[in-house]
């Protein structure tokens, strides 16, 4: 389980200091303090979070069009139709729906790839000091530090066609196509929109990963060192099995926010996305605020959260397992 | 160990190669501001031909550029300032105590982060259209409104990121402050709080930026008066002329406040942010 303090079992043994008796006597006169402090939070979390959630859910079953959404109480009931007709995949929306999906996974599973391995290179270089180490450090934070949508944008204009960097690197200066292509609309918005993420997503996997490496113990790499081991097989024996539940966790977060990104496509396309880099939740987003059919957008959220927790689930056996097997 | 030269020269060009990845768009968000506009309508110039400081003046009239920043900032100070100090209370309790529920409570603050915003954004969206029928309670393009569902994403990180750092925060502190005659809330905020207090800001800070890039519930529940910068930068582009020179200029004025913050307060930030996910 992902926490951040693995904690005894709420049912044994209470231990808020070093000292036993004083922890349990503190835990039988006080035990209404951690839920009073917890009050609200836990409030907070009903009102934004939960209740939200339900009535998403709830909405989903409803045919909640233009005309029912501002008065939602008289919407009639759908049953499944909204599940139904989002997962028509020879319809047209159904067709579009299975399309972005798609395109969401293959741009998850490329930008997690990219990004971790120009994370695991650049934590590599970097683990031993070096002069400038800690400028390169602080320089790779930059992406990461920058508002989204003033470093997405500046990525929108070196884009652009005719007045852009890119093109002008590639035609102008270096002349590798004579042809201006298109990096905004077609098949190159796809690419276009996998390096902006990864520019934007491999500092905290760089973060992630430096911070992991510093506390393997340095005997290990002179144990491996005298063993013969060079740099390439200390990695592979020594740094990436200390890594492992670093890594885990660090996948994981990783992938949920790249397959629920919004900010970047949004900002990157201004509003209307491409279709070959219609990520999900920009086209339930388009789809629920073009049609105004809140039913429909709300079925596909709720089949993408599903989908997230089945992976999330499905991971985390896989991961433990083998954690059981190591 | 000792390095082998191959594996210098390769972290000499590698590090080289990313760190040019990592500020190539600095450099043209910085260059093009200072650019007059007629450089950037026809081709791209790594230099400006003169450099002009008119982008910096006319970016305030083109677009309401400072009434969003205002916008921007009221709703994520509110929203970080809320988010944190409820989180304190929580990840005290979190930290500090053992109870039935601590183990449900904490998994479910952080499942709720990982939830897709856009889950939360079509029921949030009808909850303040139809309050605002039924009750006459306006949240649907106010900024209260906008600072609740900010709320959304800021609290659980906050709760995650202080839990963290009250961990780190050793327990003799408490019972010293206990043997001083306090009880749990003195110690608490009379020695656990400002020991913990670099991390606190951190969190305060992190908080902030996520809430000053945020576009999703932005871009949906705000109106011309309410507009935050993150949305409001896209008015740069008119029909006939993109401002690219005046938007390069605003984007840099809003990011030089976050990025001075982030790497002022960086060794706090980045101990939390990777404490939630390494630990």
């Amino acid at each position: 389980m992902i926490t951040a303090n693995p904690a005894p079992e709420a049912g044994t043994e209470a231990r808020t200091g070093s000292s036993p008796v004083r922890a349990v006597t503190r835990r039988k006169k006080r035990q209404w303090l951690p839920y009073l402090l917890l009050l609200p939070v836990v409030v907070a979390e009903l009102l934004i979070h939960i209740i939200p959630m339900l009535i998403g859910v709830g909405m989903s079953f409803l045919e909640l069009t233009q005309f029912y959404i501002r008065n939602w109480t008289a919407a009639p009931a759908a049953g499944v139709g909204n599940y139904r007709f989002v997962l028509q995949f020879d319809e047209a929306s159904g067709k579009a729906l299975l399309h972005s999906f798609w395109t969401t996974v293959q741009f998850t599973v490329i930008v997690l790839a990219l990004s971790w391995l120009l994370a695991m290179a650049a934590a590599i270089w970097t683990q031993h000091a070096f002069r400038g180490r800690g400028l390169v450090r602080t320089v790779f934070l930059v992406p990461y530090a920058l508002p989204v949508f003033a470093s997405v944008i500046t990525w929108s204009f070196m884009l652009q066609r005719d007045n852009g960097m890119v093109n002008h690197v590639l035609v102008d200066q270096l002349g590798v196509t004579d042809e201006r292509p298109f990096w905004l609309i077609g098949d190159n918005s796809f690419w276009a929109l996998i390096v902006v993420e990864v520019w934007r997503l491999w500092p905290f996997a760089f973060l992630a990963l430096t911070a992991g490496m510093s506390s393997i113990p340095a005997e290990q790499y002179e144990a491996a060192a005298i063993d013969g081991a060079g740099v390439l097989r200390s990695v592979r024996w020594v740094t990436l099995p200390n890594l492992r539940s670093v890594n885990q966790v660090l996948l994981l977060v990783l992938f949920l926010w790249t397959f629920n990104e919004f900010t970047v496509p949004y900002t990157f396309f201004g509003k209307s996305a491409p279709e070959q880099a219609d990520l999900i939740s920009m086209h339930i987003y388009q789809n629920s605020f073009v049609t105004w059919n809140f039913g429909t957008g709300s079925a596909m959220s709720v089949l993408l959260l599903l989908f997230l927790l089945a992976v999330t689930a499905v991971y985390l056996l896989l991961t433990r397992k083998k954690d059981v097997d190591a | 160990m000792r390095e082998p030269t191959w594996f210098v020269w390769s972290r000499r060009i590698g590090l080289t190669l990313l760190c040019a990845f990592a500020l190539l768009p600095v450099w043209v968000m910085v260059t093009t501001s200072l650019k007059p506009l007629g450089d950037v309508q026809g081709e791209f110039r790594w230099f400006p031909s003169t450099v002009s400081l008119d982008a910096f003046v006319e970016m305030w009239r083109t677009i309401p550029l400072g009434r969003y920043f205002v916008n921007s900032l009221v709703v994520s100070v509110i929203a970080s300032v809320a988010s944190v100090a409820l989180a304190l209370l929580a990840a005290y309790a979190v930290s500090r105590y053992r109870f039935t529920g601590r183990q449900l409570f904490s998994v479910t603050v952080l499942s709720t982060q990982m939830f897709p915003g856009i889950l939360f954004l079509l029921p949030l969206f009808v909850i303040f259209v139809n309050l605002g029928r039924t009750l006459g309670i306006d949240l649907y393009g106010s900024r209260p409104g906008l600072i609740i569902t900010y709320l959304t994403f800021t609290l659980p990180f906050a709760v995650w990121m202080l839990v963290g750092y009250l961990d780190s925060v050793p327990r003799e502190l408490d019972e010293a402050a206990a043997v001083d005659g306090n009880g749990p809330m003195g110690a608490f905020f009379r020695v656990v709080v400002p020991a913990a207090m670099p991390g606190i800001i951190a969190v305060l800070i992190y908080a902030f930026m996520t809430a000053w890039g945020e576009v999703l519930f932005a871009s949906v529940l705000t109106d011309e008066s309410t507009r935050t910068l993150a949305v409001g930068l896209q008015g740069y582009a008119t029909q006939n002329n993109v401002y690219w020179n005046q938007i390069m200029a605003a984007s840099l004025t809003v990011s030089v406040p976050v990025v001075v913050g982030f790497l002022l307060l960086q060794r706090y930030l980045v101990a939390g942010l990777t404490a939630g996910s390494v630990k």
